[in-house]
């Protein structure tokens, strides 16, 4: 991001400096047949208005169950266990079910991974893009139609008027993922959760993509959380990072300081394992091994059994997040030891 | 638009290429001039409609006026247009109580299968989607209606109640409640998974509402099929009812009673429960026909297939020319 909208941002949000969103200990447990284990552990973060977070980790880390568990849709088998999620000053996993529902949509919204399964397959699009407006405004059907095709137009949906009597599967990917950008935003967010937008597109259509959530994030001064894998699209286009490691946040701090000086193994081991700094001929470096099964999360550190720098104190104690400088912490013992590696 | 598919393999036409932009999807009695089964299908069942709502003015009391000189004739061209189809025993004309026992069955079996479509449909959907406490009252509901044999339960009600047309539909409407509560359950549980659904949660949408924008249009044709399936089942337990005396009462008429009263006859005048038996096949197949039809037609990814000439259908790969 350009340094001048960044001291813009922060300029405007100087006065109000209230989080759009914060998440405290927020702990999911998840009921199986094999007994309970703790699929989100304690995890906290805050993003505050025109800002971008992004939540980084490998599949399974629980970026996905935090997200569901922020917007609610957890399935049965997950529980929310602890922990609060702040929207617009009020903790939404405290609601009733009725109040929560009338916060989704005009405050908290969603955007999945896979639009061709988020997307009604019977019904055109132009309907279910007037669908919210429906709902949360009480518009007329013919009222609603409208605003559809505006939104249609404002994600770059060319002739929106004839392609609102279009069914899914007559859009391409890109295209559907528009369609599901504008759905997010119909009902104009205060914070927009975004699923691994882009995971499923070829690359080209994902910086379209990341483009088009860009400048509805300025247009409206969304608050982002950008949940993803693909470090490249967290150093382009969080503010933020928010890196998760079996349930835990494991590092937090601004992407720039995070990237270029990481104070978590993990971390490093991640940014490590990127292609580009290897060469020819040389194995890549990775992590070794796999995370832990989520029944069979140590008792000490969550990294211990892949971390190099492991030794006797991270088997016996969970090292917390503790603050490592301006903005930033780590949950690792020994995080001074990489601040001078 | 250029894109070929290939419709023998059942595949979908690839993404974006299906109609051109903004193609207003084609009018419905378009696609039914296309496929000419279920255009017959559908001449049928409005033939039969007509008769059933006309036919009654036209034969006046002839269903029922006796002459026993002209017991058990045959089909011929010999005794005028009532005589077309034979005379039973009591030298009543066949056609004549074919026209006025379509009038009588359709009232039992119309409103009899649209209120158990309807109440097992709503009922299905939302245990369905709720799932839990809800889910396992409406399927015991639906155990405890389906333990008893149904035959059972309606000779034993209308023998307490007087056999009336209502009563009767009460009853068969209350035994095939369960088909439908099961069936949409089953869709229901399956398709509040669906990320579309989740989508809808997302933007704040209640249970009804999702039920009845993103549930029921994908369940709908399915229980419509089951419904023209059961529609069958409806008029032969009708007509079982009346063959037990407990159903529709002579000197009213129906199709399941004539086959029952032309039943001791059929060695020696097979047109009196033959010809209301193919009339009841007729409709059925009819009925099945039309609802396979407007499985598709409602189906957005598979409507362009109705849009291909018949003899090219489901033949070799083609080009989807689809007309706007």
């Amino acid at each position: 991001m350009p340094a001048s909208t960044e001291t813009e941002t922060r300029a405007e949000e100087r006065p109000a400096d209230d989080p759009a969103l914060e998440v405290r200990g927020l702990c999911v447990d998840l009921h199986t047949a094999a007994g309970t284990v703790r699929a989100v552990d304690h995890v906290g973060f805050t993003v505050r208005r025109g800002r971008t977070l992004a939540l980084l980790g490998e599949s399974g880390c629980g970026k996905s169950m935090t997200a569901q568990a922020i917007v609610g849709l957890l399935d049965p088998v997950a529980e929310v266990t602890g922990g609060s999620v702040t929207v617009a000053g009020t903790d939404v996993l405290r609601l009733s079910p009725g109040k929560r529902r009338k916060l989704a949509g005009p405050v908290l919204s969603i955007v999945f991974q896979d639009a061709l399964t988020a997307l009604n397959p019977v019904q055109p699009v132009g309907r279910q893009l007037a669908e919210p407006f429906r709902i949360h405004r009480g518009l007329s059907r013919r009222a609603a139609r409208e605003k559809a095709i505006e939104l249609m137009a404002s994600v770059g949906i060319p002739e929106p008027r004839q392609r609102a009597r279009s069914y899914p599967h007559q859009f391409s990917g890109g295209m559907r993922q528009r369609l599901l950008i504008a759905m997010a935003v119909a009902l104009e967010p205060d914070v927009l959760l975004a699923d691994e937008p882009t995971t499923a597109l070829d690359v080209t259509v994902q910086a379209q993509i990341m483009r088009l959530l860009r400048d509805l994030q300025t247009e409206h001064r969304l608050a982002v959380v950008l949940i993803t894998h693909d470090l490249a699209v967290v150093a382009q286009r969080a503010d933020d990072v928010a890196v998760m490691y079996a349930g835990n946040v494991v590092e937090t701090g601004p992407v720039r300081e995070v990237f270029a000086a990481p104070r978590h193994p993990y971390t490093r081991g991640l940014l490590d394992s990127v292609p580009e700094h290897a060469r020819r001929g040389e194995r890549l470096p990775a992590v070794p091994g796999s995370p832990p099964e989520l029944s069979a999360i140590p008792a000490g550190c969550v990294f211990q059994a892949r971390c190099p720098l492991a030794r006797e104190r991270c088997v016996t104690e969970r090292p917390v997040l503790a603050p490592v400088g301006a903005g930033r912490s780590a949950a690792c013992h020994f995080s001074e030891e990489l601040a001078h590696a | 638009m250029t894109t070929t598919a290939d419709p023998a393999t059942g595949s979908a036409p690839p993404e974006g290429a299906a109609a051109p932009p903004g193609a207003r999807p084609p009018r419905w009695w378009r696609l039914l001039g296309r496929d000419w089964a279920a255009a017959v299908a559908a001449t049928v069942l409005g033939a039969v409609l007509l008769v059933a709502l006309l036919g009654p003015l036209l034969i006046g009391d002839r269903a029922v006026r006796q002459n026993l000189d002209a017991s058990l004739r045959p089909p011929s061209l010999d005794h005028g247009f009532f005589g077309l189809l034979g005379t039973d025993v009591l030298g009543r004309s066949v056609l004549a109580r074919l026209v006025e026992g379509a009038g009588t069955t359709l009232s039992v079996a119309v409103p009899a299968v649209l209120c158990s479509l309807v109440v097992g449909s709503a009922l299905g959907m939302w245990a369905g989607f709720h799932g839990g406490i809800r889910e396992s009252l409406a399927m015991r509901l639906a155990d405890a209606i389906l333990s008893f044999p149904s035959l059972l339960i309606a000779v034993v009600v209308l023998y307490v109640f007087a056999p009336s047309v209502g009563n009767l539909v009460a009853i068969l409407a209350v035994a095939r409640i369960p088909v439908y509560l099961r069936t949409a359950r089953a869709e229901s549980t399956e398709l509040r998974s669906r990320l579309f659904v989740d989508a809808a949660r997302t933007f704040g949408t209640a249970s009804w509402p999702i039920i009845y924008r993103h549930i029921l249009p994908i369940a709908l044709p399915t229980l419509l099929t089951v419904a023209t399936l059961d529609f069958c089942f409806v008029m032969l337990t009708e007509s079982s009812l009346s063959f037990l005396g407990i159903g529709i009462q002579p000197p009213e008429v129906s199709w399941g009673l004539m086959v029952a009263q032309g039943r001791q006859y059929l060695q020696t005048a097979w047109w009196i429960a033959v010809l209301p038996g193919v009339a009841i096949m007729l409709v059925t197949v009819s009925a099945t026909v039309l609802a396979a039809w407007v499985r598709l037609a409602t189906d957005p990814a598979q409507r362009w297939r109705l849009t291909l000439p018949r003899k090219r259908r489901g033949t070799r790969p083609v080009t989807p020319e689809v007309t706007a």
